[in-house]
């Protein structure tokens, strides 16, 4: 196992777990939804494996059905939105056929408008924040308030990705590394003359071991 | 790495210097005026004679609000990893290159307007099409280039600003939507392509030069009524709308002189923005 793989390993010992991440992301939509007073709110990330945007958090329309759904990235106002890393806001949506049947196939939903802006996190685009539905009336000032909660959900997205691959670094890596991220896990916890004292303990059992192997 | 990621053959050395018997030969075709307004800018054009490129999601030539379409091609990267530029079969896939033919055709009715499309395919791979678009559109001689439309990879912007240079040297202007994001994004930050974010004046005729660039102008922008998918209309907002009301304004200019070259071009621009000199005086 390579060192970089088993710093990731450990590193997920102590990370947030995904329950933690999909939590964040989950306040984001709610709080996107809120301050726009909007039907529904949405993140979607795409997985570059498959070429498909996944919905990794909803609420409001959809959030029983749509949470891990997926559909290609060529499609539709999401996949635009993506791939010119452009944000956008659309209204009377539900006049155009085909996005009636996009929407339809997408999220079961089809909305009158909608907002939807990139979510980059430096020269990566993750994946796109939407806000369906909203009451308020548009302006320039609101797209830029979408841009610093899309701000947010990026850097959310980012951490949930790398804890993610880090988890599968974990997994593959067996029972022993998993068995070492889990004391780097509880030492986390520990502060002050408890933590020093793990440390002491730890560097004990190093010992240990390797004159057990001398 | 495919033919699009390639950067373009280098322009012939160009003279670095001007002898005292070559100055009558640069002397410029043109009357300059005293004053550079709108009225001599563009008054009376509607664009004839000027060539648009659409850079976009392809467009739909069936809606009455875009009219003609002279030629339409797709570019896609095939399994050899090679791109390939075809006559596009499929229209638009998105609604957005529809929205942004149809606001140059409003403001430039008589332009030719041209389509590469170069989205549509999915994620993978969408910066190689991007590119060899943008290398094809260029070959082509466009007047103009609408890219509404964005890549924040940096191993493609010193290629993208090869090409945005390339298309300035050639007299071909590309007009890109600003980002308004804390991310760097290209081709609309560099300085051979006119840049262009939104204002919220419901007139497509306002335009404002922005003296604190890298935005270089704002246009309409916000609750713009487009053309989109099978006849439709939606209102829109973004700068992705305020960059094809340059293009049909830079239309409209060159459909009137067509003689001017991008830096020119981007002058009048200046001189006619709303906030400098150039409150108009004719719609």
């Amino acid at each position: 196992m390579s060192e970089d793989r088993f710093r990731a390993a450990v590193a997920a010992g102590v990370l947030a777990s995904e329950e933690q991440h999909r939590a964040l992301l989950r306040s984001i939509v709610e709080v996107a939804r809120s301050m726009f007073a909007a039907a529904a709110s949405s993140v979607v990330l795409l997985d570059e494996e498959t070429n498909e945007l996944v919905f990794e958090a909803v609420v409001g329309e959809g959030e029983d059905t749509l949470l891990g759904e997926r559909y290609p990235s060529s499609k539709g106002i999401g996949g635009w939105v993506l791939n010119t890393r452009q944000p956008l806001v659309i209204d009377d949506v539900s006049k155009d056929p085909r996005h009636q049947r996009d929407f339809a196939e997408q999220t079961g939903y089809v909305p009158h408008g909608l907002m939807a802006v990139p979510l980059l996190n430096e020269e990566r685009a993750l994946g796109v924040l939407s806000v369906l539905d909203r009451q308020t009336a548009f302006s320039l000032a609101e797209m830029d308030l979408l841009g610093m909660f899309a701000n947010q959900a990026a850097i959310a997205l980012d951490l949930l990705q790398r804890a993610r691959r880090a988890k599968s670094a974990l997994d593959l890596a067996g029972a022993d590394v998993s068995a070492v991220a889990g004391v780097a896990a509880a030492l986390e916890q520990l502060e002050g003359n408890e933590r020093d004292a793990g440390l002491r303990l730890l560097g004990a059992l190093e010992q240990v071991l390797r004159a057990q192997r001398a | 790495m495919s033919e699009a990621a390639r950067a373009p053959e280098p322009e012939p050395i160009p003279a670095w210097s001007l002898p005292a018997d070559a100055v009558d030969r640069i002397a410029l075709p043109a009357e300059w005026p005293e004053r550079v307004t709108r009225d001599w800018a563009m008054a009376g054009s509607t664009g004839a004679g000027v060539r648009v490129c659409i850079l976009d999601s392809g467009v739909d030539p069936a809606h009455e609000l875009v009219g003609e379409v002279e030629r339409a091609v797709a570019v896609t990267i095939g399994d050899d990893g090679d791109t390939y530029v075809e006559r596009d079969q499929e229209g638009d896939l998105c609604g957005h290159g529809t929205a942004c033919a149809g606001i140059v055709r409003e403001l430039a009715p008589d332009a030719s307007l041209f389509s590469v499309r170069v989205l549509g395919a999915g994620f993978t791979g969408s910066g190689d099409v991007l590119l060899a678009g943008l290398h094809w559109a260029v070959e082509q001689g466009y007047d103009l280039i609408n890219m509404s439309l964005s890549t924040t990879k940096r191993n493609f912007a010193e290629i993208l600003h090869e090409l945005a240079d390339r298309a300035y040297f050639r007299r071909t202007v590309v007009i890109a939507s600003a980002h308004n994001m804390p991310v760097e994004s290209y081709p609309w930050r560099f300085s051979s392509v006119i840049s262009v974010g939104s204002h919220e004046d419901p007139d497509p005729n306002v335009y404002y030069y922005n003296p604190e660039p890298p935005v270089e102008f704002f246009a309409r922008g916000v609750g713009v009524d487009v053309a989109w998918l099978g006849g439709s209309t939606v209102r829109a907002t973004g700068n992705s709308f305020a960059t094809p009301h340059m293009t049909g304004i830079c239309a409209r200019i060159l459909g009137k002189h067509p003689e001017l070259t991008p830096f020119q071009l981007k002058s009048v621009l200046y001189l006619t923005a709303d906030n400098v000199g150039g409150r108009r005086e004719t719609p």
